[in-house]
């Protein structure tokens, strides 16, 4: 089964069915809640906060042309090498080519979204290099050889004694509950991996054009000891990362914080302007950064859904989302997972496989009124879904479409049809019907009145 | 032709049909310090006296230890005690007029780090001791640069770390130390400047709050008076 569209299918409803789950991440989610609002009302004015913030990507992402090549330009001003590549495959061979000529054994990754989009780790494992991620919820990841469940929180349905376990199978510790401990066996038996390894690879959360800066964003340190102890640092990032000024940082990093996690500030927010300068002490000898496209100039070029690539991918999308907290991430079968994956995936991976996707929403608007830069989620999704219709009707969507446009024209034909169904509805409930049957299954349909609409409103308002 | 044309050819095509403005709740009004909107982030208070109030919250709920001293040789002692307290051994320092001083009255193995760097010494300090660029009241957090702060790993890699900074390095917010830093360094920039906020965590095991993920597990402010 390789249809995206039926393995999400079958997935989602193996995940929803699952209820312990679901009250498992929602309960992991309760603090976040508590602490964003929080530190939302430590803003001045959070909603006009939200204006600054997407008025700083807009300015960036419809200039991007430019702002790349001030970016480029002055990346290469501080001694910094840029690599563009198209597509995934070309990134791949970059980062391996980078590694080949450096002749590295080991390579230690900080935690880079963009790396999952291009199946990095798989291609570098190919060739031979030992590869280990190193921030806490990867690194379980990859020992559970899954892919990350949430792009922010990546193993957040993992409850603790699964990760005992799986610490006690791959490293040898001793099993234990405590978070603390789990977290402590991390570190232990990652510290000497970060001194012992030849590259370290890491995303970007942002590219500042008017400094030649990327600035990463984290929590953990492990970023920062990525970047300062191997010899070669390579970073990957979209090119929709620009941003104008390091003045937007002001806003934009309490913001990406305040959202994605409710905190002030994320713990380690740290710009990097090139290899070790003359009079540093230590940090690389290289620096790469790969500008990755793979679709996101086909994002680009669709003026109405553009704004989607303002995304900071704080996440506050999916900590609201219900269908993601009832699916879970592991079934949207993405990189990005809930709104804002619905939303680009059809774009950066073809509509037409991707298209069920625009239909994992109910349209609440709780993502549009998460995202700390605006982006208009939800009418995306409406906007992806009537674009699949135009450019893919189903059978199904021709002959409804039809039979919805010639009935809604007349209405002598439409108070018959009415009346038609009114009275045969009860009746639908026996009968095996395509999809009816499925939603009926958990629901119960209301006895319909015995007048239409039309006809109360007659006899109640107008006579 | 190159990848690089070809992506850049892309995004012109691209950006021909313009997208419309952001729904903005109000317009935005032309500020002579940008950042545009910085008014309506936290506020890092007016005075000195209101940023360092502000600062000493944001620390304690960040698990950011403050300990405010009045001159340098109170600093010293202040140092000592805490050495004392905590049982460290090894310390690694930076060179800095502010440090050194503080890092050879420790009754420790001391060793200036950015002297002769070497990461296998590091990783077996107890504790490193650098100063800072600036101070961030706003948001609780302490910048520090890779020419200032004694390289890249000397602040992250030992699993404590002190910073020794004068009050006169506090500054209200973030835009503020940006600005800051564009006029200290201009085009000659540190190759990292890192917005420290708290020691080293992570959620990431039930969205438990763990201390100490990969970076220090306690973070210790002296704050000397001028
Ligand atoms: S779409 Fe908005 S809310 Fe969702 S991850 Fe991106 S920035 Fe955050």
């Amino acid at each position: 089964m390789s249809d995206p569209k039926a393995i999400f299918l079958k997935d989602a409803s193996v995940s929803t069915a699952d209820g312990d789950q679901r009250a498992f991440i929602r309960k992991a989610l309760g603090g976040y809640y508590v602490n964003r609002d929080l530190q939302k009302a430590r803003f001045r004015s959070w909603e006009k906060a939200r204006d600054a913030a997407s008025m700083a990507k807009w300015s960036a992402v419809n200039d991007l042309g430019n702002q790349l090549e001030k970016f480029v330009g002055n990346f290469e001003k501080n001694g910094g090498v840029v690599h563009w590549a198209q597509d995934a495959a070309e990134a791949r061979e970059i980062i391996l080519k980078i590694a080949a000529d450096a002749k590295a054994k080991a390579i230690i990754k900080s935690k880079c979204m963009t790396s999952e989009e291009i199946h990095l780790n798989d291609a570098l494992a190919k060739a031979g290099y030992g590869v280990v991620e190193s921030d806490l919820g990867e690194f379980i990841q990859q020992l559970r050889g899954e892919a990350p469940y949430h792009f922010v929180f990546p193993c957040m349905h993992v409850k603790r004694e699964a990760i005992s376990e799986l610490f006690t199978k791959h490293l040898g510790t001793a099993p234990t509950n405590s978070p603390e401990e789990l977290t402590m066996i991390a570190r232990r038996h990652l510290r000497q991996l970060y001194v012992d390894a030849d590259i370290g690879i890491s995303g970007a959360n942002f590219l500042v054009a008017e400094t030649g800066q990327i600035s990463i964003t984290e929590n953990e340190g492990n970023a920062r000891l990525t970047t300062a102890l191997p010899k070669i640092h390579i970073a990957l990032a979209g090119i929709e990362k620009v941003v104008k000024n390091l003045d937007d940082l002001a806003i934009l990093l309490p913001m990406l914080a305040t959202a994605g996690a409710g905190q002030p500030m994320t713990c380690y927010n740290t710009l990097y302007s090139g290899p070790r300068q003359k009079g540093e002490c230590d940090g690389p000898e290289q620096f790469h950064l790969v500008l990755l496209d793979n679709g996101r100039t086909r994002l680009l070029a669709d003026p109405e859904q553009r704004d989607a690539l303002h995304c900071i991918r704080c996440g506050a999308c999916l900590n609201v989302c219900p269908i993601f907290k009832n699916i879970g991430g592991l079934a949207y079968g993405t990189t990005y997972q809930g709104p804002i994956g619905s939303v680009i995936t059809p774009h950066l991976r073809g509509l037409k496989q991707w298209n069920h996707l625009s239909g994992a929403s109910s349209l609440c608007g709780a993502c549009t009124d998460a995202c700390p830069v605006r982006i208009d989620l939800h009418h995306h999704l409406l906007h992806n879904r009537r674009n699949a219709v135009k450019t893919n009707p189903t059978l199904f969507d021709r002959v409804f479409h039809f039979g919805f446009n010639f009935v809604i024209q007349r209405p002598k034909l439409f108070a018959f049809g009415g009346k038609v169904f009114r009275t045969t509805l009860p009746l639908l409930k026996k009968l095996p019907l395509p999809y009816l049957s499925a939603w009926l299954k958990t629901r119960d349909l209301p006895t319909p009145p015995s007048q239409s609409f039309r006809a109360q409103w007659k006899d109640q308002n107008h006579e | 032709m190159s990848s690089r044309e070809n992506i850049l050819g892309r995004i012109r095509e691209a950006l021909q049909v313009k997208a419309p403005q952001p729904h903005l709740q109000a317009p935005l009004t032309p500020t002579n310090h940008p950042p545009q909107g910085k008014e309506w982030l936290p506020d890092g208070g007016e005075s000195l006296t209101e940023s360092l109030a502000i600062l000493e919250g944001q620390l304690a709920k960040l698990k950011t230890v403050l300990v405010r001293v009045p001159n340098e040789t109170l600093a010293v002692e202040a140092v000592k005690l805490l050495s004392q307290e905590k049982g460290w051994k090894q310390v690694a320092y930076q060179g800095h007029p502010l440090v050194t001083p503080i890092a050879q009255s420790l009754a420790c193995q001391t060793w200036q780090a950015d002297a002769d760097f070497n990461k296998q010494k590091l990783e077996q300090c107890d504790v490193s001791l650098t100063s800072c660029e600036t101070i961030v009241a706003q948001l609780g957090s302490i910048l520090v640069s890779s020419q200032t702060s004694g390289g890249r790993a000397l602040s992250v890699l030992p699993p404590a770390h002190v910073v020794i900074a004068r009050t006169s390095q506090v500054v209200p917010d973030l835009a503020d130390a940006i600005g800051q830093i564009k006029e200290r360094y201009g085009q000659k920039l540190p190759s990292m400047l890192s917005f420290i906020t708290g020691p080293s965590r992570t959620g990431d095991i039930e969205r438990i709050l763990v201390l100490g993920a990969h970076g220090p597990k306690e973070l210790f402010l002296v704050l000397i008076d001028g």
